[in-house]
Order: C-alpha cells, then structure tokens, then sequence
C-alpha cells in the first residue's frame, strides 16, 4: 500500500470478499442441498441453512449409488475417475521427458521433423476431432478400456515443450561431468535430469491430475459400460433421472465429491499449482 | 535448440520419441486425415453407398442457416464469457493487488473454481435456476420474474454464460494478480508522490503494464468459450431450447454421434481445425513477441 486511504481500503476488503460470497455461493448450495433429505429437497423454497443428513447420504451415495437402479456406487466411479486422471498424468509426463530428452539432447536424422509433428498436435485438440477419433478407438477394439479412455488423450505438445524449456536451461557442465565419469545417456536421464526437473515434474503433475479428472467429452463418447463410468460423466447420468426421480440430496451429495478431490488438489498445492500454470501457458 | 554438449547417433533417440510419435500418428494424425477425406464424401441415409462429392458438404455448410446461426452464436457467446470473466477479475485483482492484508488468503479463496470440470460448474448453476426448484428461481418469482431456461433461449444462454464465466474468473484473477504483483514498487510509489490517485495510477500505469497478460488471457479465453464449455452445454442445457445454445463444438458432438451425418460433421470438424491453427498462428506471432508500448 503507497498511502493511508483506509476508506479505499475498507471498500476494496469489501468487495473481494462479496465477490467470494458470490463465487462460493453455488457450492454452498449444493452443500446444503447434500445435508438434507430427499423428500425436503423437493419442497420449494429448497433451505439455504445445513440440515443433519449430511453423513447418511455420505454413506448411501458413497456405497449403495445414487438409486435403487443399477447405477454403480459413487465410490466406484471415484475410483474410477482416480485411475483415469493418474494414467494421463503420469503417462503424459513420462512420455513427455522421453521425447523432450532425445529432442534436446540428441543429434538424429529427423529430429526437427518429430518436433513439429509434436507441435502440430497442439492445432488438434480432442474437440475438433473427436467423430474421427472414436472411429480410430473402434477399429484399433478400444472401446470401454482404459487404454481407449487414456491414449489419445495423453500426447501433449504443452508437456514436451514445457521439459524441453526446462531441459535448455540445465547447464552443459552437468552433462560433461556426468560423461566424465563414465555415465550413459540414460543414467545421465535418470540420475540427474529427472532430480533436477523434480519441481517442474510435480507442477506438471498438479495441472494434469486436474485436467485428467475432469475429462468428460472423451470419456463419454469412449465408455458405454456402466464399469467405466467416472463420478465427473455420472453426474450427467444422473441429472437427466432428476426428472423422474428427484433424489437432489445424493445428486449434489456426489457433485461435492466429484469437486473436492481437483479442489483439494488446487488448494493444498497451490505453489505448484501456480507454478504449473503459469510454466505450461508460456 | 539443441545441446551444444550433446550425444550422437544411434537408436536410443528413436526409441525415446517412440512412445510419443506413435501416439500422435495413431490418435492425432491419422483421425486428422480421415476427417479431412471425410469431409470429401457423402453417405446415403442407411450406410451402404459412400460416394465423393468434393466440397459439397463445405458448400452446404456454408449455406446452412443453423450451421451459420451456430458460429455466430459461439462468437457471441465467447465474447460475452470473455468480457465477463476478464473483467470481472481484472476488478478483484486490482483490489487484492492494493490490499496487502490477506491478499494470499483472498487468492486461494478465488482460484478454486479452476479445479472444477466444466460438467459440474453447469449442475451447479442449473440447480439453482432449476425452474421448479431453483433456489435463485425462487427468489426471481418473488421478485415477479418468471425464470424458465428449458424454455426460453436468451435465458437458456444467459445461464450458460454465467456458469462459463464463473468457472473462468479464477483462471484470469491468477493471471491478472501475478501480472500486477510483478509491477516494480518504485513506479507505483513515484506516480503516488506525483498526486495520482489510486484509479489514476491503474489505469496510467498498471493497465498498460499489464497489456501482454491481457492480450494473452484473450486468446486463452476465447479457445476456453469454443472448446472447453461442451460440459457447460451438456449439462445445463443440450444446447437447447431450439438450439439457441448449440456452440460449434457441440453442434459436431450432436451432428455426428446423435445425427449420425459422418460427412458434415468431418466438415465441421475441418472447420474447427482452421479456427485453431489461426488462432495458434496469432498466439505464436503476436503474444510470443509480446505486446509491449
């Protein structure tokens, strides 16, 4: 702060913190709407105070699903869901540091021309090709497992060019030193690249575990059984049997808990977080 | 690019861009050549007979009112999320960058929203504009406003917009806050001896300092409103009603898996790969040199 102003100030502490209400509103909503019973979650005006049902419904949505129907229960799609967003994240930065490290540190026949088929896949994004895509995963038998639901989605050119900034700026010094005493490339790879890129690894991690776990368009299109499906496409699932069967407490039960575990992430590794997202963007 | 220290010749190199190649090959450019031949045929209505019609189905495109209707309507939506959200965080920036007490406290309190997918921000937003049940209904009707998106289109997408945009504003703030916590102190400080209030020195000083976040945040925001909001959509309104929320990107969702027309979605998808190599292309030129005064 450069002068007194405590007006200005009081006024600036006020507005940010009505636009957190106003930001947080939404999800108290949907708490609330957890804490309560079925039958008081279809009666107008819906409480906009916690009621005590908060940990039957936990228990109900988590175990036994969201109705008598077959859907399956939440925690199964939790888990579900945690696979899916551990595969990406961890097969995209593996497969980046492979490609970055021959990129930057090899000299090989065609080597620009797999750096700009690497570039190019940032021009495709699943979105704009998904009919062909899905037709690929068919053909290839695909459909339904976890190999359909993870490949097409783990190259990524942000991860490689991002491991390729951060592999230019390791000094040459650390290579001659580990050439000296009689290191091959792939123990120069693993025993100093990999240590020294740590915290840009777990940035990375960070972004992608939450880019992994909210994956829906792909994961829709990929899965029609009921044994792949993850708590981020139920929610859906579950929004258009609202209208038959309006069981709004476990619907917003099960949208806190497809939130909490990204959110938790986003708090709780927030410097990584940052870092991540200001790194990949660059 | 390459090490000035680096190692030679041999197979290793192929084998470590292998996995990642093979991957792009598979998944990124045979489905890119395949919609590209698609977009070239046409299908008769049972699958039996596929014929070559060249740019047909771009002509017909191009002459699809709905088609038409559909890309105005993202630009209108993008334009409506983008203004929203950036400004919206542009606001509270500027505030938590003046405040030095709980400033981190207030950033963690406004980035979470980030973390959550694009699905759930919809279910959170059509819960309270449920038109039976909604709390925010509710208090509309009190008010004498009749509040019903599943019938009412310019509603339908004002929803929309809100949900895109609330989703949004963290991703801007944090950008935006950085951006302004990066600013030297000694400039701020000379314009305050100077006699420059503090909107003054916003807009004289930070505002055009922080020009290239802006500019970059645009561009984010806008491939954010084309390709990222499909969750939005599908969750709050199926781009409905009459289509008054169906975004390009959705429209090549529901043309190719609901309705079935191989052709014209690869025709659409091509479209939608232009759009992207030309908004690289600007993200490359212009925000890389970054825009400076």
């Amino acid at each position: 702060m450069i002068e007194k102003r405590p007006i200005t100030t009081f006024i600036s502490h006020f507005v940010i913190i009505v636009g957190i209400i106003i930001i947080a509103f939404p999800v108290w909503i949907t708490f609330v709407a957890a804490t309560h019973d079925a039958i008081r979650m279809t009666q107008s005006p819906i409480p906009i105070w916690p009621g005590d049902q908060f940990f039957i419904n936990l228990k109900a949505t988590l175990w036994d699903g969201i109705s008598e129907s077959d859907t399956r229960p939440v925690a199964f799609m939790l888990l579900n869901s945690l696979i899916m967003a551990m595969i990406i994240a961890l097969g995209k930065i593996s497969v980046s540091l492979l490609s970055a490290f021959a990129i930057v540190y090899f000299r090989f026949p065609f080597r620009m021309g797999f750096f700009w088929m690497i570039f190019l896949t940032l021009m495709l994004p699943v979105e704009v090709r998904i009919l062909p895509t899905y037709e690929v995963v068919a053909k290839l038998g695909m459909l339904n497992s976890y190999a359909g639901l993870t490949l097409p989605l783990i190259a990524s050119a942000t991860a490689t060019f991002m491991f390729r900034q951060v592999f230019l700026t390791v000094p040459d010094e650390l290579l001659e030193a580990s050439r000296i005493d009689g290191a091959g490339p792939m123990r120069f790879f693993f025993d100093i690249l990999i240590p020294v890129s740590r915290t840009n690894i777990a940035a990375l991690f960070v972004i992608l575990f939450i880019y992994g776990w909210n994956q829906y368009l792909w994961p829709l299109l990929i899965t029609n059984d009921q044994s792949m499906v993850t708590v981020v496409m139920g929610i859906k699932e579950m929004l258009e049997s609202a209208e038959q069967a309006p069981v709004w407490n476990k619907i917003m039960m099960t949208t806190l808990l497809a939130m909490i575990p990204p959110i938790i992430v986003v708090v709780f590794m927030q410097k990584m977080f940052v870092k991540g997202l200001t790194e990949t963007e660059k | 690019m390459l090490k000035r220290v680096h190692f030679g010749t041999s197979w290793l190199p192929f084998a470590l861009v292998a996995p990642q190649i093979l991957i792009t090959l598979v998944f990124f450019m045979w489905p890119a050549a395949q919609a590209m031949f698609q977009s070239l045929l046409v299908q008769d209505a049972f699958g039996l007979k596929t014929e070559f019609v060249w740019f047909d189905n771009f002509k017909e495109l191009l002459n699809d009112e709905i088609y038409l209707q559909s890309f105005y309507r993202t630009a209108f939506f993008s334009t409506l999320v983008a203004f929203f959200s950036l400004s919206i965080a542009l606001v509270l920036a500027a505030l938590a960058d003046r405040v030095i007490k709980g400033a981190t406290f207030y950033r963690t309190m406004l980035i979470w929203p980030y973390a959550v997918a694009p699905v759930l921000a919809g279910a959170l937003w059509v819960f309270m504009f449920n038109p039976s049940l909604g709390i925010i209904t509710y208090t509309l009707d009190l008010l004498g406003y009749d509040w019903n998106h599943k019938l009412n289109g310019g509603q339908a997408m004002s929803l929309v917009v809100m949900a895109a945009t609330w989703k949004q504003i963290s991703y801007n703030f944090l950008f935006f806050f950085a951006a302004m916590q990066s600013i030297p102190k000694p400039l701020i400080e000379a314009a305050a001896i100077d006699g420059a209030g503090p909107a003054r020195r916003f807009w004289t000083i930070i505002f055009p300092l922080i020009t290239p976040t802006t500019f970059f945040l645009l561009v984010v925001n806008i491939v954010y409103a084309f390709f990222d909001t499909f969750g939005i959509i599908h969750a709050v309104t199926e781009g409905g009603p009459a289509n008054a929320t169906t975004t390009l990107v959705y429209k090549v969702y529901n043309d190719g898996f609901i309705g079935l027309d191989l052709g014209g979605s690869a025709a659409q998808s091509v479209v939608l790969m232009v759009i992207v190599i030309f908004i690289t292309v600007i993200q490359f030129r212009y925000i890389e040199k970054k825009v400076d005064y």
